[in-house]
């Protein structure tokens, strides 16, 4: 206390550096988790907009926007890595856990606090390089998983995947780094009397989520750090004509990216265990449990990766044990979806913005959880592997998971984090926007798939319309009805998912509206403004809205 | 008893789909309605749309329903309004046993079948013939090793040169069509010459990558004759898009008479007996 007191003219409460210092320079875990979200809304329009020229190009069969396939495979490449390495780990767990993680604990800060703003500052070039790759050389049109030859300088022999292969290694090392803090930060800052076991359930999420990074993404950097090797220094670990092998490849990409879907789904978990319990007025269900699933499905997830893998030319016995292991994950995953049920049962529920959000994560995480199972079957992934139905299956646990928790967790937090409450029936209606706009785009995606369409088209069998059937104002009935008059191909359903699509983009910009609304004419929130009941209380709720530049000068205790 | 028929829901898809459009007997290609996988043209395919359509969609259709069922009669029930006052329960360890439990039971029931289909698929029995496919940037290479070495390319006809009328279709009819005898046992072998593709006909339940340096094995027995389609699967470069894959399934004499008018027809081709002695080596 003393040491700390001799500070005190300079740290006293509330005292805030001047904009470069405090934005630039920052050390502060909430300034850093703002500019997190900040820079996680700006990639989320950009890899947004790669999915409505994607989606636009899909709508009518031939070239509507895209000149060649490659352009096509730059968007589809650009899209994915902006939107898993930008977008939802950057929001879920830059911005919501470098928030709330020491709220939550009742720490002053994050562990290493210029650690984390080093770690905020690496991605922000790496993003620059990414985007601007997709300028270089004809772009990296890889597709995420940069599998060569075709990411080799057989398939790419300019500069753009080198770019990307850069930008995936800043955001690697900005995720390790960010990752290791987290982790020191939970181990060492709780606040007496908080024992793992009573730590706060998206806590637990981002604990386990940080194992899963500091384990599985210098992986990823070695796999891609050969294949830079491969490209420009005469290596072969990927070559077969030098004795290396392509599959080697997307063994160790799938190593690192299998659990790299875990870490974009369990912080998710963990916002929506806490939306769920806040506006049911009752403790999450099996606490216990559900903190325990979230590590089976971590540790599960490292040992099931070969599942991206079936139609690769892996042994019969192999692809065996991988159904196998994949099948086992549904265990746990069933566990939390069920525990959240019975949260709710018996509860006194309010259904504000964020619990929508919330609903609406639970049913159709569910909905592409069983989808997940489907593609388990080594078997029956011999037909759906590499097929919209593949594509409908992820967005569906990641698009309609991962990303309406991250909007769950804005509306949840946005009072918290800026001292302003967004409008609720703006808020509603942007859910419901965004409901039927995403279900529309993705669940007909199902059916393509099942059809057999192959993901990464830039273009599919079917008649070319008629001119005047064309662009996005025809009637869509007269569509329809020529559409079902040809014989064959996959019009129909790819035009559904691009009318979704446009239904989707309109409530982006609902929800920008929203945002400008709230930060600059929302009303001043409470401490404590979803009355958050005292048996399901975290400590953000016992704090300011917005809390305090420096918090917890008095240490807080868990009972 | 369930495995037995075909599912109730799926038949009634298919039937409004008889309806809605004329049937296409010999043509194997998606249609604008389809909800489903494809009309089974061989016994692996056959396996997968029994699986798919007599237990895996119910599981989907089940699972997804009873939860939105839950969560429906939650917002009714347990709303603010109907119950102000919260109940106190936090865990109960009867329950979590039953939804740890129940759910690895329909794990279970759904493990055996995929394994039992798996290992059809995956075990290639005797074999009466081979065909040995190549992928390149932008089209498909087919040989007949057991055909005195047969070899041709084939791509994709374009667009401008599309005659619907000859039942062409766009971004599927190629210039030179592989001919394959139907209930034949037969030995796909798939490699590529650049990047990966992927060999996939969708009615005959195959799908398998084209890895430069190896060798991957698939097979089938084709039941009907007809005409299938299939696209690259493996992303490849700009022309993925572009390299369909067309099968037209003949009986065993119509096979034979055809390979004797390709031996001659493809007679310049530059054909390379070593490439296919090593072939033959690892069978």
């Amino acid at each position: 206390m003393t040491a700390s007191s001799a500070h005190a003219h300079d740290d006293h409460h509330d005292h805030k550096p001047g904009f470069f210092t405090r934005w630039f320079m920052s050390t502060n875990h909430k300034d850093i988790g703002t500019l997190y979200i900040i820079f996680s809304i700006v990639a989320a329009l950009v890899g947004g907009w790669f999915s409505m020229m994607m989606r636009h190009e899909l709508g009518d069969p031939g070239l509507q926007l895209a000149e060649n396939g490659q352009q096509w495979n730059v968007w589809i490449t650009a899209h994915g890595l902006i939107m898993v390495f930008f977008v939802v780990m950057p929001g879920l767990i830059g911005g919501f856990g470098n928030w709330f993680l020491p709220l939550m604990i009742g720490a002053p800060d994050m562990a290493f606090p210029r650690l984390n703003n080093i770690s905020f500052w690496l991605i922000v070039p790496a993003f620059l390089l990414l985007c601007a790759s997709a300028f270089v050389d004809g772009g990296a049109g890889t597709g995420w998983t940069i599998y060569p030859p075709l990411s080799s300088d057989l398939g790419h022999p300019g500069m753009s995947v080198d770019m990307a292969i850069f930008a995936l290694h800043l955001a690697g090392a900005s995720s390790i780094l960010g990752a290791a803090n987290f982790i020191t930060t939970i181990f060492n800052m709780r606040a007496p009397g908080m024992t793992l076991h009573k730590m706060p359930l998206f806590v637990w999420a981002m604990l386990v989520t940080a194992f899963l990074l500091v384990l599985s993404l210098p992986v990823l950097g070695g796999a891609i750090t050969m294949l830079l090797t491969d490209r420009n220094f005469g290596t072969d670990f990927f070559k077969p004509e030098g004795g290396g092998d392509p599959i080697l490849f997307q063994h160790l990409f799938w190593f690192f990216g299998h659990p790299e879907v875990y870490i974009m789904i369990l912080p998710a978990f963990g916002i929506v265990s806490h939306i769920v319990s806040t506006f049911s007025k009752k403790p999450v269900f099996g606490y216990l449990g559900m903190a325990y699933a979230m590590v089976a499905i971590g540790v599960v997830g490292f040992i099931v990766w070969a599942h991206h893998m079936y139609t690769s030319g892996i042994s019969l016995n192999t692809k065996a044990y991988f159904t196998a292991a994949t099948l086992i994950i549904a265990v746990p995953t069933g566990i939390k979806i069920f525990s959240w049920i019975a949260t709710m049962w018996g509860g006194s529920i309010e259904f504000k913005t964020p619990m929508l959000w919330a609903l609406g994560f639970i049913f159709l995480f569910t909905v592409g959880g069983v989808t997940g199972v489907v593609l388990a079957n080594a078997g029956m992934d011999t037909s759906l592997h590499d097929t919209y139905y593949v594509v409908a299956h992820f967005h569906y646990v990641l698009s309609l998971g991962a990303v309406f928790a991250l909007f769950a967790g804005f509306y949840y937090w946005i009072g918290k984090m800026s001292g302003r409450m967004y409008p609720e029936l703006a808020g509603k209606i942007h859910f419901w926007i965004t409901f039927i706009g995403v279900n529309l785009v993705f669940f007909p995606q199902h059916f393509l798939g099942l059809a057999g369409m192959p993901r990464r088209y830039v273009d599919y069998p079917a008649p070319i319309p008629p001119p005047e059937l064309t662009g996005m104002l025809v009637n869509p009935i007269k569509k329809i009805e020529w559409i079902i008059s040809q014989d064959y191909g996959y019009h129909l359903w790819n035009y559904v998912s691009t009318m979704g699509a446009y239904l989707s983009g309109f409530s982006v910009l609902v929800f920008l509206g929203i945002v400008f609304y709230t930060l600059f004419f929302g009303r001043r929130a409470e401490a404590n403004y979803w009355n958050v009941q005292p048996q399901v209380m975290t400590l953000e709720w016992t704090l300011s809205s917005p809390p305090p530049f420096h918090q917890f000068e008095i240490q807080p205790s868990v009972k | 008893m369930i495995h037995k028929c075909r599912s109730i829901l799926w038949q009634m898809m298919a039937s409004m789909m008889m309806f809605v459009l004329p049937a296409f007997a010999n043509e194997e290609h998606a249609t604008p309605l389809q909800l489903g996988l494809h009309e089974p043209a061989s016994p692996q395919m056959a396996r997968l749309v029994d699986f798919h359509d007599n237990m895996l969609i119910w599981m989907c259709v089940i699972i997804s329903v009873f939860v939105l069922g839950l969560l429906l009669w939650v917002v009714f029930r347990y709303n603010a309004k109907a119950n102000p006052v919260p109940s106190r329960t936090t865990h109960s360890v009867p329950l979590e046993i039953i939804w740890t439990i129940v759910p690895v039971i329909i794990l279970i029931i759904i493990a055996v079948p995929s394994f039992k289909h798996l290992f059809y698929l995956g075990k290639t029995p005797e074999t009466e013939m081979t065909l040995k496919v190549t992928g390149y940037q932008w089209y498909w290479g087919y040989e007949y090793p057991d055909h005195e070495g047969l070899a041709f390319e084939s791509r994709m006809i374009e667009d401008k040169n599309i005659d619907e009328s000859k039942g062409q279709r766009r971004l599927l009819s190629t210039d030179n069509v592989v001919y394959l005898p139907t209930d034949t046992n037969i030995q796909i072998i798939v490699t590529a010459a650049d990047v990966l593709h992927s060999f996939t006909v969708p009615a005959f339940g195959i799908k398998k990558d084209a890895v430069p340096g190896r060798l991957n094995e698939t097979w089938v027995r084709i039941d009907k004759p007809g005409t299938y389609f299939g696209q690259c699967s493996e992303i490849c470069g700009t022309g993925h898009a572009y390299m369909p894959i067309e099968v037209r399934a003949v009986p065993k004499e119509e096979f034979a008479a055809w390979i004797e008018k390709a031996k001659k027809e493809f007679a310049q081709n530059n054909y390379q007996p070593l490439q296919m002695a090593f072939v033959k080596d690892i069978q």
